[in-house]
């Protein structure tokens, strides 16, 4: 038989390493759009229920423009877009700026139904004990509208982390791009795949389970 | 004392009220009687300035209510008012229901809140309940609670939105009760009623309204035992 030529090479512990360094990079993406993201979607969410027509509409259409294209296309424009204007970034952050204000669009609806889920008579209530509008908002409105919203701004939270894989495309070595470039390597597809997938479950798991921790709390 | 003049309110096209005139004399009890859309909530609701008006004006203990300097969080310290949904709210315990305000609003201690509000509390009658959330109180246990959350702002006047119309009927005394024991300490109260027998009883004057116009008001004697108004009349023989 003649030797054959070695295209391939064989998975090795390293590669875990640089799996779980990719994961870390992820996991970086993620907390920062989702803190960046949560904090202007609250606030959009708040000019979306107490701003006039003309704020509410200009907020939508700004909004809905991020929450309509695949969050792929809005990728791969802005960061060609700002490297064609003569303003190139790193990766790291034209896939961060884009992916927080995809996820602020996310989270302006769900504060935005949170602020509504409080009763317009609860506030009133509370505004007739002498309360301030900003009182009010601190001490009612936010805590009774967070109860109602939680599991909804986790859900839009993890989404966003899995949706953190499609910075790869812009050229940021994050977990799914580090296994693509394994699988080039080894062609071991299927084992490449199911480690990524492990520490996405990682990432994701202890989000969902504090929330849920919270949530059974609130209801003692 | 509250001094209404000539007060006119619309919600867009709709007149609601339409030129009140209106004294309420410390200590007095006066309630306000009248079928829905007669424009008594309302009423309530331009006095504390939680509804703009459009014309008129209220003054309470010589403040103007609806003057752009006017600070309204300020006022609404010394009248509390009940509404017609109990409106407790549901993260907090009863206690720190009655104590947030004392708290944030009045700068109190969380200490000195608290005893006031356990007070309060023990005064409406629920003081075994100071550590239960709304959802585990009755809805006659509720009202009291928001009761005791108005009156721990040590109010000059409270205001009643059909305090009793949401309950169920096994709850309607209670909180009637702790309605009486106020209006006995001498507490000036507007209260807006379907309970004809609680007005008859406790007011000092009665006032019928009939779309957006006070009709009549009077003593309980005169409003119920010789109505003027035909409108009064119907209403009245209605009711009984």
């Amino acid at each position: 038989m003649a030797t054959s030529i070695q295209v391939f090479s064989d998975l090795q512990a390293s590669d875990l390493l640089f799996l779980g360094e990719a994961a870390l990079k992820t996991l970086e993406i993620a907390l920062v759009a989702i803190s960046v993201g949560t904090i202007f979607g609250v606030i959009f969410g708040w000019l979306l229920n107490a701003g006039n027509l003309a704020v509410r509409m200009l907020v939508n259409g700004f909004l809905d423009v991020f929450r309509s294209v695949p969050l792929i296309i809005q990728l791969i424009l802005f960061d060609s877009f700002i490297a064609i204007a003569g303003y190139p970034l790193p990766a790291f952050w034209s896939g961060t700026i884009i992916l927080s204000i995809y996820t602020s669009s996310l989270v302006a609806q769900v504060a935005r139904s949170g602020i509504d889920a409080v009763p317009l008579t609860t506030r009133r209530a509370s505004r007739s004990l002498g309360m301030t509008y900003w009182q009010d908002m601190r001490y009612i409105v936010w805590p009774i509208g967070l109860r109602a919203v939680l599991p909804a701004w986790v859900g839009v939270a993890l989404s966003v982390l899995k949706d953190s894989a499609l910075v790869s495309v812009i050229g940021y070595t994050e977990l799914l791009r580090a296994s693509q470039i394994l699988i080039t390597r080894t062609a071991e597809t299927f084992t490449v795949l199911a480690i990524a997938g492990l520490f996405y479950f990682a990432l994701s798991y202890p989000i969902s389970k504090a929330s849920s921790y919270i949530e059974k709390r609130w209801q003692q | 004392m509250i001094k209404i003049r000539n007060l006119h309110k619309a919600f867009g096209d709709v007149q609601v009220l339409k030129g009140i005139d209106l004294d309420v004399a410390d200590g007095e009890v006066l309630t306000i009687v009248g079928s829905s859309g007669s424009g008594k909530s309302t009423l309530l609701y331009c006095i504390n300035g939680l509804e703009p008006i459009n014309n008129g004006e209220i003054l309470v203990d010589g403040v103007d209510v609806h003057d752009n300097k006017t600070n309204l969080n300020s006022l609404r310290e010394k009248i509390g008012m009940v509404f017609q949904q109990w409106n407790s709210f549901p993260h907090l315990t009863a206690l720190e229901n009655v104590a947030l305000s004392p708290r944030i609003v009045k700068g109190l201690s969380k200490a000195d809140a608290e005893k006031i509000a356990a007070a309060q509390l023990e005064h409406v009658g629920i003081g075994d309940k100071l550590e239960s959330y709304p959802a585990e109180l009755s809805g006659g246990q509720q009202q009291r609670l928001a009761i005791a959350r108005a009156l721990a702002m040590e109010p000059s006047y409270m205001l009643f939105d059909e305090a009793t119309s949401a309950l169920d009927p096994e709850l309607v005394g209670e909180v009637l009760d702790t309605m009486r024991l106020l209006a006995k300490d001498g507490m000036t109260m507007i209260v807006v009623t379907h309970e004809m027998s609680f007005a008859k009883e406790v007011s000092d004057r009665v006032a019928y309204f009939h779309q957006g116009i006070m009709e009549e008001i009077g003593t309980p004697e005169e409003i119920f035992g010789n109505p003027q108004s035909v409108h009064t009349q119907k209403f009245l023989a209605n009711v009984r």
